[in-house]
């Protein structure tokens, strides 16, 4: 779609600032990437009165032009670099009504870069209801640009803004908030010269933000820097004038133009409810209790769209396999392509319902009380509050939980989160530790309540957050610092979720897993399949011949003969020589060669393992039964000995390899996004693997 | 005086701050020379706080809190 004119939503966190960009653009919208940097670029399309059509970008929420995270950064570099063409015909600044003094200050900054813009005043409603009066003319007078009243959440001034966006003025017309020349003086009038800029602000902004710039060059940068020493420019010295004199600003237009009551009705109703959810001991078991709620739902919620997702996948591997003719293209795409989708797919309700319950908590303001709460804590461990999020996000999937760590300013606190975000027992563990675990453990009851197999699970899951605990306070002491960490945050008003809010964050989400973990899994399907199909040489053709001779054919019913042979080719495939070669590593574990085709093949995702074992174990019909699964590996005996594969020792050792290592792709990958350095997922990659093997060592032998 | 050492319910006005780093997030925030503050709450664990300035709530650590002299 081409647009007319381009249009970028500017505000603080909490405005409603993507309620707002919802409502403009409907189900039409995209989520890019900002070029060169991972934070998403939301844009989409909304038809004006007058016929035409703009683009609407909606920024990262951000208090200040002067950024705190990497989200914030995109703020300056968006409205400044005019060679990228991403720089705004128009932008709408969100002001929260009820809030207006510290809203304002982004407000002014950004009126000061002199592009065109027209003020959308949110929530309306709630500071009406507050008792706040605010004389809308005198202000939009004062401010000499265009403001309207909307209530997004009500879908109230809606039109009269897409109307004001319609017909705003192509020129800046908005009136000077503060003496910006009088900052920096000579270092303003310098840079305007050197650099053709016309706008003083502009120019202190390139004096603040060069380093961090990327439309600058490295001459360009450095010349700024030598400018800086010679005016002796001393960045936060600027900042500090520059925000009291904003301040003084906003304050002198404020009496002018709002009449406030005493106390605002909001906040204390949202005192009240914050008495009992920061109480000392209520507080923490209200949290407790959310959190069990949330895993109750993940895992019962799920429970019959799972099984749905993975009857549609058996019922159209067999229609394929019946309607098309036997042979390899038909194979690969059963068992390689639709195997591998399906693995994918099962998971979606599980990530869907735990993202929906995240953004009703974040939606509720409910997120930021948890961080006030855990902040003391987290902090011991090497981690900020701010860490909690990813952390609980990490039992579905460590990739969203991952990316979400961007709202972490400090550099440290952030890396750690990362690194240890993929310890927490994530969703595509569960298969193997049900099966594993139903294969040992027997169904019985302790002391009446406690079902044993539920017990080793909730061990399993204990286990994972404790790891993650002892790794981050052992990162503490490694990582360098690179700047004071610090925990300077707005706690929001308690409010409804926004429902709308809230399927449009469970469908991006699940939308990301499915394309980010998709495209890995199918692919390693594949080359597994290949592996699994093919060996070196004739080997299968010599399997094939001896099978065929008479002393087989006439003893053994064909269907016994299939799985025989299919398991000596197994044997024999590239996979199984794979198995053969990594045999002696992993024998100090307590498994064997076929263990070792699943454990390499569950580096690219773990849920692969019981497919895998599926298929090792040639299990007829669907790989994704697990009674037939369990019940093969059940009967499996090692032919050297003669005694059960599967032994309690096996199986808890393979668990701990399966909770400590990275076995993810998906989650290197995105790991590397993040932190734009290869590094970083080696090294996580690396201590993953020396615990999960230390930790299967020690397991297997206590219990063997 | 400090902010740190005000307890639940008093308030202050906020007069200087002791570390310049701190001061330009704490004044971006509203929280700058002239302005009064409240003590909202304390966290469970006792760090950290939440305080009322320009008409919302913040919270930040007391350490943070300690670099905000009262009038």
């Amino acid at each position: 779609m081409k647009a007319d004119i381009r249009v970028a939503l500017v505000g603080n966190p909490n405005t409603g600032k993507s309620t707002l960009f919802n409502i403009l653009t409907g189900l039409n919208q995209k989520i890019g990437n900002f070029p060169g940097v991972t934070v998403d670029k939301k844009t989409g399309f909304c038809q004006l009165p007058d016929g035409r059509t703009a683009e609407i970008i909606d920024l990262p929420g951000t208090y200040s032009i002067y950024p705190k995270s990497k989200d914030e950064s995109i703020v300056f570099s968006v409205l400044a670099d005019k060679a990228k063409a991403m720089v705004p015909d128009l932008i709408v600044v969100i002001l929260d009504a009820s809030n207006l003094k510290r809203n304002l200050l982004l407000y002014t900054q950004i009126a000061d870069l002199k592009i065109p813009v027209v003020v959308a005043l949110n929530m309306i409603d709630v500071s009406e209801k507050a008792g706040i009066v605010i004389d809308v003319d005198l202000f939009a007078q004062k401010l000499g640009v265009p403001v309207v009243p909307i209530s997004a959440r009500k879908i109230k001034g809606i039109d009269q803004l897409k109307t004001t966006i319609a017909y705003a003025n192509k020129i800046a017309l908005q009136q000077d908030t503060i003496d910006v020349d009088a900052i920096a003086p000579q270092l303003i009038a310098q840079i305007k010269e050197e650099y053709k800029v016309d706008n003083p602000y502009f120019a202190l902004q390139l004096a603040h933000q060069h380093e961090t710039l990327d439309f600058l060059s490295a001459t360009e940068s450095d010349r700024i820097e030598e400018l800086e020493k010679e005016h002796s420019f001393h960045s936060q010295k600027a900042q500090a004038t520059e925000t009291i004199a904003r301040y003084s600003f906003i304050n002198d237009l404020l009496y002018d133009t709002v009449k406030k009551p005493e106390t605002a009705h909001d906040e204390t109703v949202s005192n009240k409810i914050d008495k009992i959810l920061t109480h000392k001991v209520f507080g923490f078991i209200i949290f407790f209790a959310i959190l069990m709620f949330i895993f109750q739902a993940i895992f019962s919620w799920s429970a019959y769209p799972m099984e749905l997702i993975g009857d549609l996948f058996l019922w159209l591997q067999a229609a394929i396999t019946r309607v098309l003719p036997a042979g390899p293209l038909v194979s690969l795409l059963v068992d390689g392509v639709l195997a591998g989708l399906s693995g994918v797919l099962v998971f979606v309700p599980q990530i869907a319902i735990l993202f929906a319950l995240i953004s009703i908590l974040e939606d509720t303001g409910y997120m930021s009380r948890v961080t006030f709460m855990m902040d003391k804590v987290m902090r011991k461990v090497g981690l900020n509050g701010k860490s909690v999020v990813p952390l609980i996000g990490g039992f579905a999937c460590a990739v969203p939980s991952i990316m979400s760590t961007r709202n972490i300013e400090n550099w440290k606190d952030r890396m750690i989160t990362i690194m240890v975000t993929p310890l927490v027992a994530c969703s595509a563990r569960l298969p193997v530790y049900t099966l594993l675990i139903a294969l040992v453990v027997p169904n019985k009851n302790v002391w009446w309540v406690f079902n044993l197999q539920g017990l080793a699970l909730t061990a399993m899951y204990l286990l994972s957050i404790v790891s993650a605990v002892v790794v981050a306070f052992v990162m503490k002491f490694i990582l360098k610092a690179r700047e004071r960490g610090y925990f300077i945050m707005e706690l929001p008003v308690y409010r409804m979720p926004r429902w709308k809010n809230v399927a449009f964050t469970m469908y991006d989400r699940s939308k990301t897993f499915v394309l980010q973990a998709g495209k890995v899994i199918i692919a390693v399907s594949i080359i597994l399949w290949v592996l699994k199909s093919y060996g070196p040489g004739d080997r299968f053709a010599q399997i094939d011949k001896t099978f065929s001779k008479p002393e087989y054919t006439k003893s053994m019913t064909p269907d016994s003969l299939t799985k025989v042979i299919a398991s000596e080719k197994l044997e024999s495939s590239y996979a199984g020589v794979f198995g053969h070669v990594i045999e002696p590593v992993i024998k100090p574990l307590g498994f064997d060669w076929k263990i070792g085709i699943a454990l390499i093949s569950s580096f690219a995702a773990r849920e692969v393992f019981v497919g895998t074992m599926a298929t090792i174990y040639s299990v007829e019909g669907d790989a994704d039964k697990l009674e037939s699964v369990q019940q093969k590996m059940h009967s499996a005996t090692n032919p050297d000995t003669g005694k059960p594969v599967f032994t309690l020792a096996v199986a808890f050792s393979l668990m701990m390899f399966y909770a400590f290592a990275m076995q993810c792709a998906s989650t290197v990958a995105v790991v590397y996004r993040e932190t734009k350095d290869w590094r970083w997922p080696a090294a996580q990659f690396a201590y993953m693997t020396v615990l999960a093997y230390s930790a299967s060592f020690i397991v297997y032998h206590l219990l063997k | 005086m400090t902010l740190s050492q005000l307890e639940v319910g008093e308030t202050g006005i906020v007069k200087e701050f002791t570390d310049l780093e701190m001061s330009v997030k704490l004044m971006e925030m509203g929280c700058l020379p002239g302005e009064e503050v409240r003590i909202s709450r304390v966290a469970p664990l006792g760090d950290p706080i939440a305080i009322h300035v320009s008409g919302y709530q913040l919270s930040l650590r007391k350490f943070e809190a300690s670099t905000i002299i009262l009038q």
